[in-house]
């Protein structure tokens, strides 16, 4: 309750100024959004499930809250145009939490895909229809999100319609002094649409603190497929509580990419429900951590009926005083026969100091099922690096070879291939520790000074 | 004289899909069959459906063995009226041994036939008789049931169960395939030895080597769910001369 | 051909009926009335003539346990328990000075023989030293001469508090203290009996000592409290066995087991828990609420437990080891099969905190009926704990559609020169092993009762060999009536 009250207290206090800046599908939503925040408390460090993560310390501070929707200026043209040629996206981007409408990109969409801010009045029906009806308003980050959220992005792809370019979005993040931003996206995927999309966290504020809390519902229909990729890069001083909640409708097939590169504090929550039969779920994930980075996901797949397959796989690689969690549970609903679900979670400490926590979890309730699951935490393999230091590679390079091919099956799970050849390269240099030295990716540097080598 | 074995028009699915479209044989004591065909034509189902497995579903014709319905049995009364299935692919039960598996099928036919089970002595007696016939290793024997054997084990563990549950009627579903000459030899030497003019044997086979060791008196090609032709050994010996496309051909030509 | 007799005995105990344990044995009990309070544990305690520390841990402890919330975090649907209702100590009464086995009461007797525990038989042919714990009271402890000779401590709690005193304040409640959890506090104010062994130094303990519990009276919990210490270079194998009457009410069991295991001591502790699991429709059976710890102490100690869990109506049990000691070793082995409604959330906690500490968990879950059955377990690592190994291996057979197989483990790493490897699979019994069995004569129930008793194997070989035994038949017996 203590870090909630300060912004049941802004609610109270600012509620009109924050419905005025705001679209009234959110509005609407408000109200019970305050009455589940009376009832519950933030997770703090040592409840199930926030074993190491205390969100209720992350949400402690005071931080400030553009309710009244002050556009702040950011770079929209250096970040994210990496020296990785052939990654053509159809581009959007929010600076902090507000959505900005793009002409020239929305003009490359196919006709009836809607990619905008949902406060424009062309996507109303859809936001009416979706908006808070997939993420559990019981649920403290989504609540908290819901009772402050003043914008957000809505993808509409309708039935039928196969959106070939990647969707890109680009969050910048950029703020002063400590300040607070509430995300929010609804995706409605209709039955038998396709789209890919890229979203990408990025900092421009050094060592400001920050806290980006983001809620994203997903939809997606009968046979539809929907890929969607995570990839933060950010601060040392950038917070981010973030939950995905997804509906899987029958023969759909999503995959889900969430990948942390650099963070400060990271708290990822990827909820899928699978409730028509024949759907395919894959989710992966990877984390390189080091400095004093923090780096949680936490996953849950629902098999609510029959006949679907799940693959899950989570890698983490962590260096200096990293500290990493996973927690991952799959459910089989009783009366759901012949479930496929693996769930696999690998991990590295690099160093003395890294701490691994993982919970790998079944939950199985139908007997004719085949699941399994495995969780390890490790080192590089040590005869494969003495073996490449008697070829003569360095002992940093051969470290740095390996972590690359421990995180290659993460990468290789990327179905758009300019995509992959783009996160590989990422990767190389985060592992390289060059990150920084892409000359455009202004956001990295601000990294890079931040999270250095002890 | 009654005939051990009566197929009448058998039809039988797996998930819906007919792979036996009406198969009628007769097989009496005393005499070796060989069903031969090619790749898919319905022979290791023929083998399943009489053992009574339940993953293939008969949807009509009729199965008499010894003036009894086969098909109205379960599985285990099949076995212990006396028809014994050397799987083509021996199933491994990790953690169960050879000698517990093999006294509670003989023990559970004693049962069956209103017997007192065979003492501890009496029955590690028979083990150590029968293993002889097909030369499985004692080592063999303590192991779980077909975990870690190699093909050609897997292959003698079966007629050496065969051996333990003497059947009237075995059916031997490509006991040959995957056996190099020596472990064929030793295996059909067992098949021949157990051999009886009161028991019978259906070899299932996609080659005429077995044969070789194995003497059949009838010959029969299944193809498409159905019996096309049946004849004598000779016919096997055509077979492995010219292949199988003169029988599809024959079959396609009769259909047209 | 040893196993092969035994196995022929499984498979004829196989067609016997229903929990066969579950027998009341009429012999007069002296039972407290029931609740809790202070009165009622300086009761406890004076009856059995303790010294005042002893009264003052149990005060503490029960004061304890008053601010403290029953722990709801386990997979399991707990009735609420009015622990009001229950009384907190029943003992056969007993004659004045029991000096031989004939002072013992013929009825309590005929229960044990009933068990297959016969003490004379155990005595004589097998070399086992049972210390039998009837409701809350240790009756009789066989072998004690002779275990004597050797320096070798085997006798129930109560005497060692008389006779060891220091023995017992040295160690009572290191492992785990009354502040541990709701169950072991309650256990701490309130334990009635239970077994203590000490071996000294250097002996090598010539017999496996046993202790088997039985709850007899009515509306009675157990409350058992087993200390176990091996001295450096000791090394001791412990069985424990367990069953219970057929009653419709629920019956609480709430035990605490301490160990400890000095340099290069080694204890193996073996259980098969068979509790009244209530009836096919889930009415009646035991709550079996156990702490159940080990502390390896010394350099290169060892800590091995084994568990076939078939009985209970729940079951909330986590035999641990905390591997403080360099060089250290816990293994934890377990077979749980839960049937008709019973439920278990049972699993290990291995803390490592020696350096170049190992330890091995292989647990195998079998539900059926509508049963439900969780792996839970801890795996962590210190971070001065250089160079560790875990490798756990957990599956879990799911014998019906309306059953539930979960595992969740913990695992917490906090160095990098250490291993750690969970595998776990979930399947259902697999139908071409079971159609092979058909196919050589042997019907469905008895294929499935041979196929379980494999998957179990690795475990049920950890146990010594009368235990192997009993705990195949267990599994057989209790699976009837599961294959619809």
């Amino acid at each position: 309750m203590s870090s909630i009250k300060q912004y049941i207290d802004l609610y109270n206090e600012f509620g009109p100024r924050i419905n005025t800046a705001s679209h009234e599908v959110l509005n609407a939503m408000r109200p019970a959004a305050l009455a589940s925040l009376n009832e519950c408390r933030m997770p703090s460090k040592g409840d199930e499930n926030y074993e190491i993560s205390d969100l209720d310390a992350i949400y402690s501070p005071d931080y400030g809250v553009n309710i009244d929707r002050l556009d702040v200026a950011v770079d929209t043209e250096e970040p994210f145009r990496c020296d990785v040629p052939n990654l053509s996206t159809i581009l959007f981007y929010a600076s902090n939490d507000i959505y900005h409408d793009n002409q020239l990109a929305s003009s490359q969409l196919p006709k009836g895909v809607v990619v905008a801010s949902m406060r424009s009045a062309e996507v109303d029906e859809v936001v009416k229809r979706y908006y808070g009806k997939v993420a559990p308003i019981d649920n403290p980050q989504v609540a908290l999100n819901t009772l402050l959220a003043q914008d957000g992005m809505l993808v509409y792809v309708p039935a039928g319609t196969v959106v070939e370019k990647p969707i890109q979005l680009v969050n910048l993040s950029r703020a002063a002094s400590p300040m607070m931003t509430n995300r929010r996206m609804l995706i409605v995927v209709e039955d038998m649409a396709q789209v890919k999309m890229l979203v990408c966290d990025h900092t421009q504020s050094g060592d400001v603190d920050l806290l980006n809390t983001q809620v994203i519902e997903v939809v997606v229909g009968k046979g539809a497929t929907f890929d969607f990729y995570d990839l933060e890069e950010a601060s040392a001083g950038t917070h981010r509580v973030s939950s995905m909640w997804v509906r899987q409708a029958a023969d759909s097939n999503v995959l889900i990419n969430g990948i942390t590169l650099m963070n400060g504090t990271t708290r990822n929550d990827y909820h899928i429900e699978i409730d028509g039969e024949r759907a395919e779920t894959q989710l992966l994930g990877m984390a390189i951590a080091s400095g004093s980075q923090h780096v949680d996901n936490h996953t849950y797949i629902g098999h609510n009926v029959g006949y679907c397959r799940s693959n899950e796989l989570f890698k983490y690689v962590l260096d200096d005083d990293a500290v990493g969690a996973f927690a991952g549970k799959i459910l089989v609903a009783p009366g759901s026969p012949r479930t496929e679900a693996y769930q696999s979670n690998r991990n590295i400490c690099a160093s003395g100091n890294a701490k691994m926590f993982t919970k790998p979890q079944l939950e199985i309730y139908t007997d004719d099922v085949k699941c399994g699951h495995g969780a390890t935490v490790g080192q590089l393999d040590q005869d494969a690096m003495f073996y490449m230091q008697t070829r003569g590679i360095s002992c940093r390079e051969a470290r740095t070879l390996l972590m690359q091919a421990f995180m290659s099956d993460i990468i290789d799970g990327v179905r758009l291939d300019a995509l992959k050849d783009r996160l590989r390269h990422l990767v190389e240099k985060r592992f390289a520790g060059t990150l920084a030295q892409c000359r455009s990716c202004t956001v990295a540097q601000v990294c890079h000074t931040k999270i250095k080598k002890k | 004289m009654t005939a051990m074995l009566e197929i009448k028009d058998l039809h039988a699915q797996i998930e819906g899909k007919e792979i036996l479209k009406g198969i009628d044989l007769t097989v009496n004591e005393g005499e070796v069959h060989a069903i031969m065909g090619p790749n898919g034509s319905g022979k290791s189902t023929l083998a399943s459906v009489l053992a009574g497995n339940p993953a293939f579903a008969v949807t009509g014709g009729s199965v008499t063995f010894n003036g009894k319905d086969l098909l109205a049995m379960s599985p285990e009364d099949r076995s212990h009226e006396g028809l014994f299935l050397s799987f083509q692919y021996p199933v491994e039960i990790p953690g169960v041994s050879m000698v517990n598996f093999m006294r509670a099928a003989v023990n559970e036919k004693r049962k069956y036939y209103h017997q007192e089970p065979l003492s501890a002595s009496e029955f590690l007696k028979l083990m150590r008789e029968k293993r002889a016939i097909v030369e499985l290793d004692n080592k063999l024997a303590s192991r779980s049931v077909n975990e870690g054997f190699s093909g050609g084990e897997k292959k003698r563990n079966e007629i050496f169960q065969m051996a333990m549950l003497q059947p009237k009627l075995s059916i031997l579903d490509e006991t040959d395939s995957g056996l190099d000459i020596d472990a064929l030899r030793t295996v059909a030497g067992g098949v021949n030895k157990l051999k009886t003019d009161k028991n019978a044997t259906i070899v299932i086979t996609h080659y005429q080597r077995l044969l070789d060791y194995i003497k059949p008196d009838f010959v029969h090609v299944l193809y498409k769910g159905r019996i096309v032709k049946t004849g004598g050994p000779e016919l096997a010996l055509v077979l492995e001369d010219k292949g199988y496309d003169w029988i599809k051909q024959e079959f396609e030509d009769s259909k047209g | 051909m040893q196993t092969d007799m035994d196995d022929k005995n499984i498979l004829d105990a196989a067609t016997e009926g229903e929990y066969k344990y579950g027998f009341v044995t009429d012999i007069d009990t002296h039972v407290i009335p029931k609740g809790l309070d202070e009165d009622v544990i300086r009761y406890i305690s004076s009856i059995k003539g303790e010294p005042e520390w002893l009264l003052d841990f149990r005060l503490k402890a029960y004061r304890h346990w008053l601010t403290m919330k029953m722990p709801d975090w386990a997979h399991l649907d707990i009735p609420p328990i009015d622990f009001n209702a229950i009384s907190y100590y029943a003992a056969p009464k007993k004659k004045e000075g029991l000096k031989s086995m004939d002072d013992v009461d013929p009825e309590l007797r005929k229960t044990f023989d009933k068990l297959g525990i016969s003490l004379e038989e155990q005595m004589r042919l097998s070399g086992v030293a049972v210390d039998a714990v009837m409701d809350s009271v240790s009756v009789k402890t066989t072998y004690k001469e002779r275990l004597a000779e050797l320096g070798v401590i085997f006798c129930s709690i109560s005497e060692a508090v008389r006779d060891y005193p220091d023995l017992v304040k040295k160690y009572l409640g290191t492992v785990v203290p009354y502040t541990d959890n709701f169950y072991a506090a309650l256990n701490s104010a309130v334990f009635s009996d239970g077994s203590f062994v000490y071996i000294p130094k250097g002996v090598r303990c010539p017999m496996e000592l046993s202790t088997y519990f039985r709850i007899n009276a009515a509306d009675t919990g157990q409350f058992e409290r087993t200390l176990i210490v091996a001295d450096d270079d000791a090394y001791v194998s412990y069985l424990e066995g367990c069953t219970a009457p057929m009653r419709d009410e629920n019956q609480l069991h709430a035990a605490i087991v301490e160990i400890v295991v000095e340099d290069r001591a080694m204890v193996k502790y073996s259980t098969v828990q068979n509790w009244y699991p209530g009836d096919k429709d889930g009415k009646g059976g035991i709550y079996n609420f156990v702490t159940k710890r080990g502390l390896c102490r010394g350099d290169f100690s060892k800590l091995s437990w084994t568990q076939v869990e078939t009985g209970s109506a729940i079951t909330w049990k986590y035999p641990s080891c905390v591997l403080a000691g360099d060089n250290s070793v816990g293994e934890f082995y377990s077979v749980a099969l839960t049937n008709n409604y019973q439920q278990a959330d049972t699993g290990t906690k291995m803390i490592h905190i020696g350096k170049n500490s190992r330890s091995t968990i292989v647990s195998k879950g079998i539900s059926a009926g509508h049963s439900q059955n969780s792996y839970r377990g801890l795996v962590r690592v210190a971070k001065q704990a250089a160079n560790c190994r875990n490798y756990t291996q957990c599956d879990s057979l799911l014998l019906s559609d309306t059953s539930g197989a979960h595992t969740f483990p913990y695992i917490d790493v906090r160095n990098d020169s250490s291993v750690v490897e969970h595998e776990a699979t979930t399947s259902k019994i697999n139908e071409d092993q079971i159609f092979y069995c058909n196919q050589r004569g042997i019907p469905t129930e008895d294929a499935i009762g041979l196929i379980v008793n494999g998957y179990a194997k690795e475990v049920l070989t950890k146990l010594p060999m009368e235990f192997a035994v009993e705990a195949q038949k267990l599994l057989q017996v209790s699976l009837e009536g599961s294959i619809g």
